[in-house]
């Protein structure tokens, strides 16, 4: 009876939860403008999105900054956790706060100081400065998921290495990168869809009619609901939800090779909970 | 290890894009424009304390509040009966609620508007089952149902995380010394989930306080949040220096509540968020 109930109460949450998205993918797909009623099935929302210039042109701008944002700060802040890891007493301290600023900070204040940096510096806003602003708030993410590796690291194997005859930078490349190698992957692809994902920041950093997709969904929802949104938002759901399967699945097939069944799951599940917790500090800054 | 230099790319980036721009945020706060550039003054937080800006403030501090409420009571029990019951699909139900975050939140936001419009779903299906419409859309509730819908989650994991790594020895011997199902759950399972339940409160009041895009799509405008006045005041109104002193006194509220939250929950690393 009690295993019935919470049965029910799960059930009730998780129809909560999917409602919406259930609700945005169904209505893709309706021929008819308004909502109360169906008007039949229809691919016409999709091919009208395809041929939507503004909408080509923000999903452009998503991925290309998704990526270079991520690229960029992936490799600042490798370098700065490693740089960090040496660094010690009231110095890292100083650093190492100063870091946390745009994690907890809410959105809205890290977008607004930007932007006042921006337009105090006479940069035009546009493409770079979103580009920037994302560069910025990604790479915290990148430092805080390598350092935990760098504590892990035995710091004799660099010595080591050098011992042996090996130059600073292959030893880098042969003994410390390979190493910290999970926790750089998972910086990057937390920076990833950190970026894909964020609104506010890019909302106060952009100017000039460069959007990314949330931009212009937000200014499209404004104006009234629009069957094309509910296209893109399906769309986008389903390609992040591909491509987080997939790096599941690649995880899952690299690890037993190396035959360490062990660390495979521990990566597992650390990557799985440090999505789950970056979509918590993304909301929690 | 002499890897100390490796850092001074991000030093330098650190300094332009997070130190100076929080200095310009404390300069134009703390300056209003006069003949010649600008002077210093008190104005702008003097003006903020002004009663229709406080009524501002008090509301969000209300809709953040009621949510954070809501989505303490819906989620611990979510959270306790994922952790402590022995479904078979346990692992997959905590990965469906991380799912629907993976969709952009602004999409999940708008999905709400489709349906609790006038003509929505929701009075589709309330019509269908005979009931009486309602109108909910651009009302407080409205607002409080899309905090509670976008957060809930972040309550739910925190929560079911601490509760998971419960050592079950200490409930076996409570209940071996004689407690039943509610002492135990008062006395031992409860309080040893509290770091869950602060760290699931902080994470969503702060988003919660903050938020301009759900007030703006669900409350269509109507119900100004102290997000939306800051986004007036930079975007529409362009009186920066009143939109940084706004901005300032949230950012120093929050990070002391980060920081007295973080002590509470006896996390020692970082703001006790990592």
């Amino acid at each position: 009876m009690v295993r019935f109930f919470k049965k029910c109460y799960v059930s009730i949450i998780f129809a909560f939860l999917y409602a919406p998205i259930l609700v945005l993918t169904l209505y893709s797909f309706n021929d008819s403008r308004s909502r109360g009623n169906w008007g039949g099935f229809t691919l016409r929302w999709y091919s009208e999105l395809f041929q939507n210039r503004q909408i080509l042109s923000s999903l452009y701008n998503t991925v290309m900054i998704a990526v270079l944002s991520a690229v960029i700060a992936t490799v600042i802040g490798t370098a700065a956790a490693i740089g960090l890891h040496a660094l010690q007493g009231y110095k890292r301290k100083v650093v190492m706060n100063l870091t946390y600023i745009p994690v907890i900070n809410p959105d809205i204040v890290t977008g607004i100081s930007l932007m006042l940096l921006f337009v105090f510096s006479n940069l035009k806003l546009g493409f770079l400065t979103m580009l920037l602003a994302h560069i910025t708030f990604n790479i915290p993410y990148v430092i805080l998921s390598v350092l935990p590796k760098l504590k892990q690291l035995d710091s004799n194997l660099y010595e080591a290495a050098l011992d042996l005859g090996a130059t600073p930078w292959y030893a880098f490349r042969h003994v410390i990168l390979p190493e910290i190698m999970p926790g750089v992957v998972t910086g990057l692809l937390l920076a990833f869809t950190l970026s894909i994902d964020d609104f506010v920041i890019s909302f106060f950093t952009t100017g000039s009619g460069v959007a990314n997709l949330s931009i212009t969904v937000y200014s499209m929802a404004r104006l009234g609901i629009n069957p094309t949104i509910n296209a893109v938002s399906t769309l986008m759901f389903l390609s992040v939800l591909i491509l987080l399967i997939v790096v599941n699945l690649r995880t899952n097939k690299d690890n037993p090779k190396r035959g360490r069944v062990n660390e495979k799951q521990a990566y597992n599940r650390s990557r799985r909970f440090s999505t789950a917790r970056s979509r918590i500090h993304e909301h929690a800054r | 290890m002499k890897t100390k230099w490796a850092a001074s790319p991000y030093l330098v980036w650190m300094v332009i894009f997070i130190v100076v721009p929080i200095l310009l945020v404390c300069y134009y706060s703390l300056t209003v424009p006069a003949e010649t550039g600008r002077e210093f003054s008190l104005a702008n937080f003097h003006r903020f304390l002004e009663p229709v800006y406080m009524k501002v403030l008090f509301r969000s501090v209300k809709l953040a509040v009621i949510a954070t409420a809501i989505c303490f009571v819906v989620g611990y029990p979510l959270a306790y009966i994922l952790a402590r019951s022995n479904f078979q699909y346990k692992n997959i139900l905590v990965m469906l609620l991380v799912v629907p975050m993976w969709m952009n939140f602004l999409l999940r936001t708008y999905a709400w508007l489709t349906i609790l419009e006038r003509n929505g779903i929701l009075n589709a299906l309330l019509t269908w089952l005979g009931l009486p419409r309602v109108n909910i859309l651009y009302t407080e509730s409205a607002v409080v149902l899309g905090m509670v819908y976008n957060f809930l989650p972040f309550m739910v994991l925190p929560i079911f995380s601490v509760l998971s790594k419960i050592d079950h020895s200490i409930i076996e011997a409570a209940e071996d010394l004689g407690a039943n199902s509610l002492t135990v759950f008062r006395r031992i399972i409860f309080p040893l989930s509290l770091p869950g339940v602060i760290s699931g409160i902080t994470m969503v009041f702060m988003p919660a306080v903050t938020t301009f895009v759900i007030s703006r799509l669900l409350g269509g405008g109507q119900f100004t949040l102290i997000g939306n006045l800051i986004e007036q005041q930079f975007l529409y109104v362009g009186d920066w220096g009143f939109g940084s002193a706004i901005s300032l006194v949230m950012m120093i509220l929050i990070m002391l509540s980060m920081a007295v939250m973080s002590r509470f929950a006896g996390e020692e690393r970082g703001l006790g968020l990592w």
